[in-house]
């Protein structure tokens, strides 16, 4: 009965109702992830500072994202005096907008993947560059001082660091010979030693401490600052709107972990390739490396006291940029003569 | 009609009427949003055209970093529209006359024969493992080198230029030295002195 309905549909319906039930196989585990991840990190840093964390809603408090979204739904959105109405309201889906569609191209095993396009990495860091519209315009459009500080101090250090970041993806791309994400992970094949995390391992520690900078996370949050300009770029958003914010945050560091585990650490490879059944390629470890990045971000958060400003630009631009170069060179001197190990 | 006829259409329409609105704009912030969205439009006709490098190039280099830039100074201006507006009279005739000048220009380039559709040819479909990136490489790395490399060190030099024009040292500022300020010990900045205490109880 189904499947002669099916048959009955145009092509064209067929594929688009496909990539849509994809589309949604991606973005509802991504939700709750990111609902969930809240809640850890409310958690972890709790277990970190020796307190409990929240436990009051549902068992444990495992229900406490249900709340805290439902309470955020229901608030008033208040428009600020005089603000930009229309740049107001878009800033939000602005942000979040490049956090999902990023997901296109994420393998998440051989086969898994929406989008199998040839230039993947250049995708991502286009859509990454373009994340930081929604805290510039919502600076902007909020008619507030310390909206427009934040979105200032936020500007120029998503613009900083993203040059590191890039450089590092460049190395990650000459070392695996493809801009394709799923053939980067195929050239990482081997075992524990052959990811790329070790001969990269300069553009790892680059990478990974920029997209913490990239994502206006601690110790890189001046951007939010709240000791100093009460929360920046999102002070004046509430209900929904701040909520939408939130989400554009702890998706994109889901996806810089996802990022991590898929350039430097074999993504969906096993770490004890060659051995059955635990030597197999799986999602589980895709996820499970994913994950360990994830409560990274949470650790360093609860570990290190906020950078100062100038100490931000100075990390980006005259410590991570010359490293980046240099390990690029020697990068591209290893694939030349083709390194043993890796590059052979 | 086929899907991309209709997309391009879309994205061509869009582009028109956002680059009409960065010139109409009274707003220079409005303006300079509508400059993003004529780019991103504009690198959706490069995806149609297969020219994903390009495409992907634009959005990362123009919308990413240039743009932010721009923004970044724009929202620090103070804009006085009537201000704006004074010197509109006397300044008219010479921008008219420059825009007339760039029209005929290109109109003279665009109709020429050099540029006619029968001199392009069709663009060619290629398959779906086709590397528009590779491609571009290849020849940017093999055929055009020496101009690459030349435009390369062209723009390297205007870097170092603009550094060198607004690096200056001015003896009233003062300039935080990291090295100095991590190798500052605790008995650089306390000191501690025994003394009796001097009230008694």
């Amino acid at each position: 009965m189904i499947e002669s309905l099916w048959g009955v549909l145009p092509e064209a319906l067929q594929t688009t109702v496909i990539i849509v039930a994809k589309i949604v196989a991606i973005m509802v585990p991504l939700m709750l992830t990111v609902a969930y991840y809240t809640l850890a990190e409310r958690k972890v840093i709790g277990f970190m500072q020796v307190r409990i964390g929240p436990n009051r809603v549902g068992p444990r408090g495992l229900l406490q994202p249900i709340a805290d979204a439902l309470k955020l739904m229901f608030k008033e959105i208040i428009l600020p005096t005089n603000a930009n109405r229309f740049l107001f309201i878009i800033a939000p889906v602005l942000s979040i907008t490049p956090a999902l569609a990023a997901w296109a191209v994420i393998p998440f095993n051989e086969t898994w993947v929406l989008a199998d396009i040839d230039a993947s990495i250049l995708y991502i860091l286009a859509l990454t560059s373009f994340g930081v519209y929604g805290v510039i315009i919502a600076g902007w459009a909020s008619n507030s001082k310390y909206a427009l500080l934040g979105a200032m101090r936020s500007a120029a250090q998503m613009v900083s660091y993203e040059i590191a970041m890039g450089f590092a993806l460049v190395g990650v791309l000459i070392a695996g010979g493809s801009l394709n994400l799923g053939d980067i992970v195929q050239a990482q094949s081997g075992s524990i030693l052959h990811w790329f995390w070790l001969p990269l391992f300069p553009l790892l520690m680059v990478y990974l401490i920029s997209g913490i900078a990239e994502t206006n996370r601690a110790p890189f949050d001046v951007a939010e600052g709240e000791s100093e300009i009460v929360a920046g770029f999102h002070v004046e958003y509430s209900g929904m709107t701040f909520a939408v914010f939130f989400l554009a945050e702890y998706a994109n560091m889901i996806l810089i972990a996802a990022l991590t585990a898929i350039m430097f650490f074999g993504g969906w490879l096993s770490p004890f390739q060659g051995i059955p059944l635990l030597g197999e390629p799986s999602l589980f470890w895709f996820l499970l490396k994913t994950a360990f990045f994830m409560f990274c971000f949470l650790w360093f958060r609860a570990t290190f006291p906020r950078y100062r400003y100038d100490q931000i630009m100075r990390l980006g631009w005259k410590v991570f940029i010359p490293i980046t170069i240099v390990w690029l060179l020697v990068v591209a001197l290893a694939v030349v003569v083709e390194l043993p190990w890796w590059f052979d | 009609m086929a899907f991309d006829t209709l997309v391009f259409y879309v994205f061509a329409a869009v582009l028109v009427f956002a680059a009409l609105r960065v010139v109409t704009c009274r707003n220079p912030v409005h303006a300079a949003l509508f400059l993003v969205l004529a780019f991103l439009n504009s690198a959706g006709l490069w995806l149609l055209l297969e020219a994903e490098f390009l495409a992907m190039t634009l959005v990362l280099v123009y919308v990413g970093a240039v743009m932010v830039l721009f923004l970044f100074v724009v929202m620090m201006l103070d804009v006085n529209l009537t201000e704006m507006r004074a010197g509109m009279r006397r300044f008219a005739p010479l921008g008219l006359g420059v825009g007339v000048l760039l029209l005929v220009e290109m109109a003279l380039i665009v109709r020429s024969s050099a540029f006619s559709a029968d001199q392009v040819g069709d663009p060619v479909r290629h398959a779906a493992d086709y590397s528009n990136t590779k491609a571009l490489g290849s020849v940017l790395y093999t055929d055009y080198v020496y101009a690459f490399e030349i435009a390369a060190v062209i723009l390297l030099l205007a870097i170092i230029a603009a550094i060198a024009l607004t690096l200056r040292k001015r003896p009233e500022t003062r300039y935080q030295d990291p090295a100095r300020q991590v190798s500052v010990r605790r008995e650089d900045r306390v000191r501690l002195i025994k003394m009796p205490a001097e009230k008694r109880g």
